[in-house]
């Protein structure tokens, strides 16, 4: 077996990059898709509730972030209904949305990466590459997380400017992130990311269409997201040392899964006719 | 260095044999390439070209035998082997999205062009295929011609030492198609090894320096054109063409007299070139020089000649007449006795 080269994988995720940049159709579905999540939804939300003063609604509203774990509660700040909900809704109600929508994004373009390839014959030029098969599926496992990690910081970015805009005046300035959100964003949403990816990646190598690799993604990201939406709530809700741990599984079972998927490509699959297909 | 290989031979592939889901691809397969030189893959559609290609740089792993290539086995060094390979493939594999400029790029640095000398080698490759106008340009804005012509220049722009073609003119009109092969013949000027498949016999034909006729993923015969078509038609021969009425025409009704002549060892009506108002024979001569005694005869006798062609056999014949023995002895059971042992497999 050939060494591994960064050089070839970075040349992978790069021109595979550039081509999701250059395709119109791909990026501006998946920027409203961030714009809805990290700034609509927050938006009217945190508009509506900060504007509506101390009413029965928000009254009732606050009242129930009793529920919460203790941890949760004492962060909860602002002296008024309105302050104390609008605040819980921003630190923990959005927290989950941070891991649904870079998986969405990315495993809608991890799906029709190897796949892609033999789809659009320009996978036979990568069997005929010098290019190891675990060069290209790392490169291609990149060039997917890249783009839903990056709509997800610029969203998160976003979203923490209206969250500190909306709600930072109700809580005594700004507040936004919180380190629980620092650490979902930098150490547990990555691992995850990372999780998804592997395994539709494989997939992709696997199936013998681009809608049947859409398809197969769909099964596996639907549970995974579920797991992670509950994650992400445990990370915020919890203390940093259980979001330290959540990530550390999270990043364990993504790199095993990653160098189980990079062993797994086979060249010929990246070619039409691989085992008959 | 396996025992198998020739000397000289930059591929060598001894008794391959590949199938997809039980259908065989490749059915013991060998054939040598040798080095610096045009190696034609003929056969038809299905044949087991595209597989053996891609054996051959590695992309496919065979079920049985061995290749090797430029003297490394590309199952076990596939890396080290395609670094030195160049892969036009039936469709020209290109990422529409991109420029040319980029596509070209994209092969470069995967080959492990080096930053500094990579633009130039992109220009000199776009340029020596034509394609250098349009490298600012989006790859699926360009038409066959133009896609096929880039992905010539990026088979070349890491100076390979063998190049691998997969039907390079397909889908191009005839005017591009001999502009390509043109290419294809100059590039081969400098030393390099092409190995190209194709089923048009008409390209083959003043192209290939060497030529193998595969069938159901197995070779039937393999050699150089002219050798081949003289083992299996060894004899001169001119075809001529007689009018079938005038004055001379009931004499020469079945041309039998013809075998009167010294230099003449047979006369052989073609029925296929046979008209209402021509007949057409093969005669078969001793001596080539002996033409101009057998005209003379026929004219003297009062036939009216139209055309006397001395018979070159085409790759086209031969391609036919190996693939016709090849499928049913029965019939070419006369002209695949004329083949010599060393030109089958």
């Amino acid at each position: 077996m050939s060494s591994f080269n960064w050089s070839r994988t970075r040349i992978v995720t790069r021109t595979d990059l550039k081509q999701l940049v250059l395709a119109r159709d791909f990026w501006l579905p998946m920027g409203i898709l961030g714009s809805i999540f990290f700034v609509l939804v927050p938006l009217v939300l945190l508009l509506s509730i900060t504007s509506l003063g101390d009413v029965p609604a928000v009254r009732s509203v606050a009242d129930t972030l009793d529920v919460l774990p203790r941890a949760a509660q004492d962060q909860i700040k602002g002296d008024t209904p309105q302050g104390r909900t609008s605040y819980a809704l921003a630190v923990f109600l959005f927290a989950p949305m941070a891991i649904v929508v870079p998986l969405t994004i990315s495993t809608a373009v991890g799906a029709a990466t190897l796949d892609g390839e033999r789809e659009r014959g320009t996978g036979e030029f990568l069997a005929h590459s010098p290019a190891g098969t675990r060069e290209i599926y790392l490169g291609k496992l990149l060039a997917s997380l890249v783009p839903g990690y990056l709509t997800t910081m610029v969203g998160f970015t976003c979203y923490s400017l209206i969250v500190n805009l909306i709600v930072g005046p109700e809580v005594g300035g700004w507040f936004f992130p919180t380190r629980q959100w620092w650490l979902l964003m930098l150490w547990v949403l990555p691992g995850f990311l990372l999780i998804g990816l592997s395994f539709v990646l494989r997939l992709s190598g696997k199936v013998t269409s681009t809608a049947a690799a859409q398809q197969a993604s769909g099964l596996i990201t639907l549970p995974l997201i579920a797991i992670s939406y509950a994650q992400a709530s445990g990370a915020v809700y919890g203390t940093a040392t259980t979001t330290i741990a959540i990530g550390a599984i999270a990043w364990t079972i993504g790199l095993t899964s990653t160098w189980r998927g990079m062993a797994a490509v086979e060249r010929h699959r990246l070619l039409g006719v691989a085992d008959g297909v | 260095m396996s025992a198998l290989q020739p000397p000289a031979a930059a591929v060598h592939l001894a008794g391959v044999s590949k199938a997809f889901n039980e259908k065989s691809a490749l059915d013991d397969l060998t054939l040598t390439a040798p080095e610096g030189r045009i190696t034609v893959l003929l056969g038809p559609n299905g044949a087991g070209k595209t597989t053996a290609i891609r054996c051959i740089t590695g992309a496919l792993t065979p079920d049985r035998g061995e290749v090797i290539t430029l003297g490394r086995n590309p199952t076990v060094d596939g890396e080290a082997v395609r670094r030195h390979c160049g892969v036009v493939s039936a469709k020209p594999a290109l990422y529409d999205r991109l420029t040319g400029w980029d596509n070209l790029t994209y092969a470069a640095q995967l080959h492990g062009v080096t930053k500094r000398s990579m633009p130039d080698r992109v220009r000199a490759a776009a340029a020596q295929f034509g394609i250098e106008h349009a490298l600012t340009e989006h790859v699926g804005g360009y038409s066959t011609g133009m896609k096929t012509r880039l992905a010539l220049a990026r088979s070349v722009l890491h100076e390979p030492r063998l190049l691998l073609f997969d039907e390079p003119t397909s889908g191009l009109d005839p005017q591009s198609a001999q502009a390509v092969l043109a290419l294809i013949r100059k590039m081969t000027s400098n030393g390099h090894t092409v190995l190209m498949c194709t089923h048009h016999l008409v390209e083959a034909e003043g192209l290939a320096d060497h030529v193998i006729v595969l069938d159901a993923g197995t070779d039937l015969v393999a050699g150089e054109p002219r050798q081949l078509t003289r083992s299996y038609w060894p004899e001169d021969s001119v075809h001529i063409t007689v009018e079938r009425t005038g004055a001379g025409w009931p004499t020469f009704q079945d041309l039998s007299d013809l075998e009167l002549l010294e230099a003449v060892r047979a006369v052989e009506a073609l029925d296929d070139s046979t008209t209402d108002r021509h007949t057409t024979v093969r005669v078969v001569l001793d001596d080539p020089a002996a033409v101009p005694d057998v005209v003379a005869a026929l004219a003297n006798a009062g036939a009216r000649l139209t055309k006397v062609l001395p018979h070159q056999p085409t790759l086209e014949e031969l391609y036919f007449a190996v693939r016709q023995a090849a499928g049913n002895v029965d019939e070419g059971t006369a002209r695949w006795d004329a083949v010599p042992e060393r030109a089958l497999r």
